[in-house]
């Protein structure tokens, strides 16, 4: 039986009265009462007889970055590919537990995964724009194959995801060389714009920058702080430092369970699990 | 490379610079209750000094945070390490000037032992030592660093001075004694003001070339500009 | 003092192994000249016997009378490319699809039957496919044909390009799928426009170098399309090809015949040589990333 209840507001932040002995924190990092995007409660991940996920309970806010990290195998990619059923391209897989995004469901019988995905858009750890296309084609490739034929719009939506992935200035002379053309940051900015295209609710983001040099690096990161204000962008990486950086929340997963889920700031400062404290400071994993 | 994050530094800064100016209005403001016997005045030091108190927290709890969370590269770490020992110098800086502000109100209930000539004289001093060494925050200047360093020596040279002369008084006319020891008090209070921006100038050399003068000859070798 | 190191080879014993390689380098290089040594054998006895006979008649003019001097292939030269083009018409859908299916759809198990199944058909001799088609198409309506002949070649050509379509399908890095998938679009879009399209030089040359290997069959086409010496008007009646009159001409008594079949073979050598290089050509940048 499902839990109908409304999403409880998880308490974020220190308690109200509070705020006069604490510091100003940058509105960046500010924590804060939230609104839920993600609320999974009691999933659990199989493939075939191994089990990836357990009991997995988690509420991830919108407009905000939420960082998902841990050792390799621990799941986290896995976590992520659930968010938008991309697991389900594993054969055997199965699942169990609530997923509900803005409180709909998303394993519900009735909901088309292609759907699902055009919700919760992805960005890949190796950047992956299709080869046959222009950058412009790249970009559009979304919203074409789902129909979307006004040349006006098209061009709209070229710019705007384009200006939003930081790359419109680098590439609007040459929108119709390849896009594989680029270099390995912009191209990972184009695929980026490409998620951007069609205008998701969420961008998981898993690794983006793990094949980047650190200024690619520090770009997609400008990027990522400059989404946090209109998406729900949740980001899988190796890098403590990154998540530090970006993310608003972050979650330690360790051998397929949620250890601690927390502001980044009581992540990394005062975690409660002695494994959190040990992993984010690189002492493990 | 400009990255998002630049501004907290700069917030860092400025707090940093506004717990300085608060510290030496505290300073001022006291030992002008004493001088113009103003309670009004002491009262309204002692009540600020919570502000300070609540400035070294959040600057103490930024530069921890970002030190946990930005990885700070090597200028960033001694700008945020500096940060927190000023601070912590700056507080204290307060607790003196409430400290004076406290013994002014008992002085001013009693008649006035002697003329303060040396004593607005150290404490326009201390102060002015405060103001260069956290200046040098502003505008890095090793010179005028390394002059406020140097004129602590004189400000202990008064402190001493006016010991001896309240040792007098108290033999002279033990009647004095109470209000002697005040005046010491808040003369060894506006001494260790001095001590604070002697540190704070040290501290500012170490922001900016990353070299620990305290407790070195090196201070002592650079001839006085 | 170090003592020696026992593993050290002495002055003769290196001399001996150096000569040993060079040796055998020197072995393998023979065998690899005696790979290549039978084209060169091919064109050289093609170009010598055949060349001389190639005039404008051979590509116009339909096969004279036996007794007579002179004529040409044009008709097996027409009903190839005829055969040929029925036979794309059936391996080529079939096969890429198949191999879109392998590539793409198919579960762990089916695959490994089809798989197993295409490379026996592979194997399956040109005649047998041949004597197949007879009973199948021939018998039941009484007459050989193109259409016959086509099926035959058609045939062969299935699971070659259903092999190589998979190949190449399956070189198409996995990530491609993944994008367009997460970009919301519908799984058989994203193979039609995203993945076949970016394997489209890959399963050209498949299709080429299947096309290419039944252009010079002829065992299927004895019992299909059977050959004749005019124009063929309908594809329900038996139609010419190059190999078909290659052979008939090869072992009949007349010197002019001879000759003609050494051009015709020559002719046929050289389509299927082209389509070989256009092959290469395809192939050369073939990279997905």
């Amino acid at each position: 039986m499902a839990d109908l209840s409304p999403p409880k507001p998880i308490a974020a932040g220190p308690p109200a009265g509070a705020s006069s002995a604490v510091p100003r924190i940058p509105p960046s990092i500010a924590g804060g009462e939230m609104e839920v995007a993600f609320d999974i409660a009691g999933f659990s991940l199989w493939y075939g007889a191994n089990q990836a996920l357990f009991d997995v309970d988690i509420r991830i806010p919108t407009r905000a970055v939420t960082a998902i990290i841990g050792p390799s195998g621990c799941g986290k990619s896995t976590f992520l590919r659930a968010l938008n059923r991309m697991h389900e391209l594993t054969p055997g897989t199965r699942i169990a537990g609530r997923l509900r995004l803005f409180g709909e469901d998303l394993y519900a019988a009735a909901i088309d995964p292609v759907v699902v995905r055009r919700r919760v858009g992805m960005v890949f750890q190796k950047s992956n724009p299709f080869p046959t296309m222009s950058i412009a084609d790249n970009v559009l490739v979304g919203l074409r194959l789902n129909g979307v034929s006004d040349r006006a719009f098209l061009r709209d939506r070229l710019e705007a995801s384009l200006r939003m992935a930081a790359l419109w200035d680098e590439v609007k002379d040459h929108l119709s060389r390849p896009g594989i053309s680029l270099s390995g940051g912009q191209q990972q900015r184009l695929c980026i714009a490409r998620a951007l295209a069609v205008q998701p609710e969420v961008l998981l983001m898993d690794e983006p920058c793990s094949a980047l040099d650190p200024i690619a690096t520090a770009k997609i990161e400008e990027l990522i702080n400059e989404l946090r204000a209109s998406f729900t962008v949740i980001i899988v990486t190796h890098n403590m430092q990154q998540a530090a950086r970006v993310s608003n929340r972050t979650a330690f997963f360790y051998l397929g369970k949620l250890v601690e889920y927390d502001q980044t700031r009581t992540i990394f400062m005062n975690p409660s699990n002695s494994q959190t404290e040990a992993y984010v400071a690189g002492r493990f994993g | 490379m400009k990255r998002f994050f630049d501004a907290e530094l700069e917030t860092f800064r400025s707090q940093l610079i506004l717990m300085g100016e608060t510290a030496i209005e505290q300073v001022r403001t006291a030992v002008k209750a004493l001088i113009e016997a103003n309670p009004g005045l002491a009262n309204q030091v002692i009540a600020a000094d919570d502000k300070l108190d609540r400035l070294e927290v959040e600057i103490d709890d930024e530069a921890v945070r970002y030190m946990n969370l930005r990885a700070p590269i090597a200028s960033e770490l001694r700008l945020v390490i500096v940060g927190m020992k000023a601070s912590h110098d700056l507080e204290r800086v307060g607790d003196e000037a409430t400290s004076i502000a406290k013994r002014a109100i008992k002085l001013n209930a009693e008649p006035q032992l002697k003329p303060y000539i040396d004593l607005p004289r150290i404490a326009t001093m201390a102060l002015e030592m405060l103001r260069d060494a956290l200046d040098c925050f502003l505008q890095v200047d090793e010179a005028k660093a390394i002059a406020v360093c140097k004129r602590d020596a004189e400000v202990d040279n008064i402190n001493r001075q006016l010991y001896r002369e309240l040792t007098s008084f108290m033999i002279e006319k033990p009647e004095t004694i109470s209000r002697a020891i005040e005046l010491m008090f808040i003369s060894k209070s506006i001494e260790r003001i001095a001590d604070h921006a002697t540190n704070i100038a040290e501290e500012m050399i170490y922001l900016s070339q990353g070299k620990d003068v305290r407790h070195t000859e090196e201070l002592k070798k650079i001839p006085t500009a | 003092m170090t003592t020696p190191n026992q593993f050290q080879p002495s002055a003769r014993q290196h001399a001996w192994r150096k000569f040993v390689s060079g040796a055998m380098a020197g072995l393998m290089l023979v065998c690899a000249a005696v790979v290549m040594a039978p084209i060169f054998l091919v064109l050289y006895f093609l170009i010598r016997e055949g060349a001389t006979s190639l005039d404008w008649a051979f590509f116009t003019q339909l096969p004279k009378p036996s007794g007579e001097l002179g004529g040409g292939m044009a008709n097996a030269i027409v009903g190839t490319f005829v055969l040929l083009t029925m036979a794309a018409s059936i391996g080529v859908p079939v096969g890429v699809m198949g191999g879109i299916y392998l590539a793409e759809y198919g579960s762990e198990r089916a695959n490994s039957w089809i798989r197993f199944m295409a490379d026996v058909l592979n194997g399956v001799p040109s005649i047998v496919w041949g004597m197949v088609v007879w009973a199948l198409l021939v018998v039941p309506f009484k007459t050989f044909s193109a259409y016959a002949g086509g099926v035959a070649l058609g045939l062969m050509m299935i699971p070659l390009v259903m092999r190589t379509t998979e190949e190449v399908l399956i070189l198409v890095p996995q990530g491609y799928r993944e994008a367009g998938l997460a970009l919301g679009i519908a799984r058989w879009k994203i193979i039609t426009v995203i993945v076949v399209k970016t394997a489209l030089k890959g399963i050209i040359t498949g299709i080429l170098i299947a096309t290419a290997r039944v252009a010079g069959e002829t065992a299927p086409l004895l019992f299909t399309a059977l050959g004749n010496n005019f124009w063929s008007h309908r594809l329900s009646e038996p139609i010419s090809a190059l190999p078909l009159l290659i052979y008939s001409y090869a072992v009949s008594p007349y010197d002019d015949w001879h000759r003609q079949a050494w051009a015709g073979a020559l002719v046929l050598m050289a389509f299927i040589l082209s389509l070989n290089i256009l092959v290469r050509l395809l192939s050369r940048d073939r990279k997905f990333t």
